[in-house]
């Protein structure tokens, strides 16, 4: 799932200037579970801002909306009705989410309220951890299922560096060593073989560097024919 | 300053009601006024219901509930420290003071801790000023 924070409540105040009739919008997927974007965090940022606008007399209009997905248009396509009139829409999804608004609803404002961080996982309650950087060529099968790319702090692919000292990261006492974690589950899973593996350089051509990335799924493509039949989608 | 302030106080049904009767009975009248809101459980306490009291004018806000490690539903009161937290520090980057809002502990037989608490928060109020929204409403 994908991770996120909220902006510091005066940072979204001040992205917030000079709109008046404001919609704030939430997601109920992953921001929901790292509690920073969903149908309750709505409820109360919308009340913290309708509180500014009282104290500060900025004759703010709130009004407040969560989707299912924001970043699909078939769930934000529902809500023009609660866009129509609005100046701004403060989107508490992740930045694939305000984009989708952005890009249903172009002459509405799409401004972000959350910072988005990383695909993670909750390790525990009210605690996330990223857990892949999505380079487009998983390595996961030579790792005994963790990430080197982001769970080592220098993305090694080999072993760890010299700075591991008893099963931590040279980087802070709080971060465990990924090679080490690799050495652990590879040893519980009898695989310790797989740590002779030379993983060859990375190709970081499927990763982040050559603009945005696409994938296609060929039998979901619609053809002119289907279009017509089906209708626009 | 001697204008009377608007103080609301979260009492869950087993601490903090019970303080707030005892204190109403055995103690001299509030110095102020006290809207006391009964609740099963503090856990049942959002932060939305604390930054609402405020938007409605509230001078300042407490919550109170069962002792420490003695939550009748074992950890609401625990939940409600944290929410009262982060009202501090929303008060506080809006610039209304987080020391509006407060959390209290109490048995329900201190009806002298809970006018105790009153006194903290009409202290606090005096030293902040009224809530500009009170004078609104
Ligand atoms: S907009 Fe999509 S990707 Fe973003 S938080 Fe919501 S469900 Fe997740
Ligand atoms: S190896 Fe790449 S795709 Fe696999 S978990 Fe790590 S970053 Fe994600």
């Amino acid at each position: 799932m994908i991770i996120g924070e909220q902006k510091p409540l005066k940072e979204i105040c001040d992205i917030l200037e000079g709109h008046h009739r404001i919609l704030v919008a939430g997601c109920r997927s992953c921001v929901a579970i790292c509690l920073a974007g969903g149908e309750k965090e709505v409820g109360i940022l919308s009340e913290s801002l309708r509180l500014h606008s009282d104290l500060a007399g900025k004759g703010w209009e709130i009004d407040e909306v969560t989707v299912e997905r924001q970043c699909e248009n078939e769930w934000v396509r529902e809500i023009a009705p609660k866009i129509e009139g609005k100046d701004a829409v403060l989107s508490i999804a992740c930045g694939v989410g305000a984009q989708t608004i952005q890009a249903m609803y172009p002459k509405v404002r799409s401004l972000p309220g959350l910072n988005t961080s990383n695909m993670g996982a909750p390790i525990e309650p009210g605690i996330f951890m990223e857990r892949c950087g999505g380079c487009g060529d998983c390595v996961l099968h030579l790792t005994g299922g963790i990430c080197p790319i982001v769970r080592c702090a220098k993305s090694l692919l080999n072993g760890p560096c010299g700075g591991s000292q008893n099963g931590k990261c040279e980087i802070g006492k709080e971060t465990p060593c990924a090679w080490e974690e690799i050495y652990q589950s590879l040893k519980e899973l009898g695989r310790l073989d797989l740590l002779e593996a030379n993983i060859p350089p990375k190709d970081w051509t499927p990763s982040r560097s050559g603009g945005p990335r696409k994938i296609v799924r060929p039998e979901a493509v619609m053809s002119e024919t289907e279009r017509q039949l089906r209708g626009e989608r | 300053m001697s204008q009377t302030k608007r103080i609301i106080a979260y009492c869950c049904e087993h601490g903090g009601m019970g303080a707030a009767e005892r204190a109403a009975k055995e103690q001299s009248q509030f110095a102020s006024d006290v809207v006391i809101i009964s609740v099963e459980c503090l856990g049942r306490v959002d932060l939305l219901h604390l930054l609402q009291a405020f938007r409605e004018g509230a001078d300042a806000v407490f919550v109170a509930g069962c002792l420490e490690k003695n939550c009748h539903h074992l950890y609401g009161n625990v939940e409600a420290r944290k929410k009262v937290d982060q009202a501090k520090r929303v008060l506080d980057s809006l610039g209304l003071g987080g020391d509006r809002a407060e959390m209290f502990n109490l048995a329900s037989n201190q009806g002298l801790e809970f006018k105790q608490s009153v006194d903290i928060m009409i202290g606090r109020v005096e030293r902040l000023g009224p809530n500009p929204l009170g004078a609104k409403k």
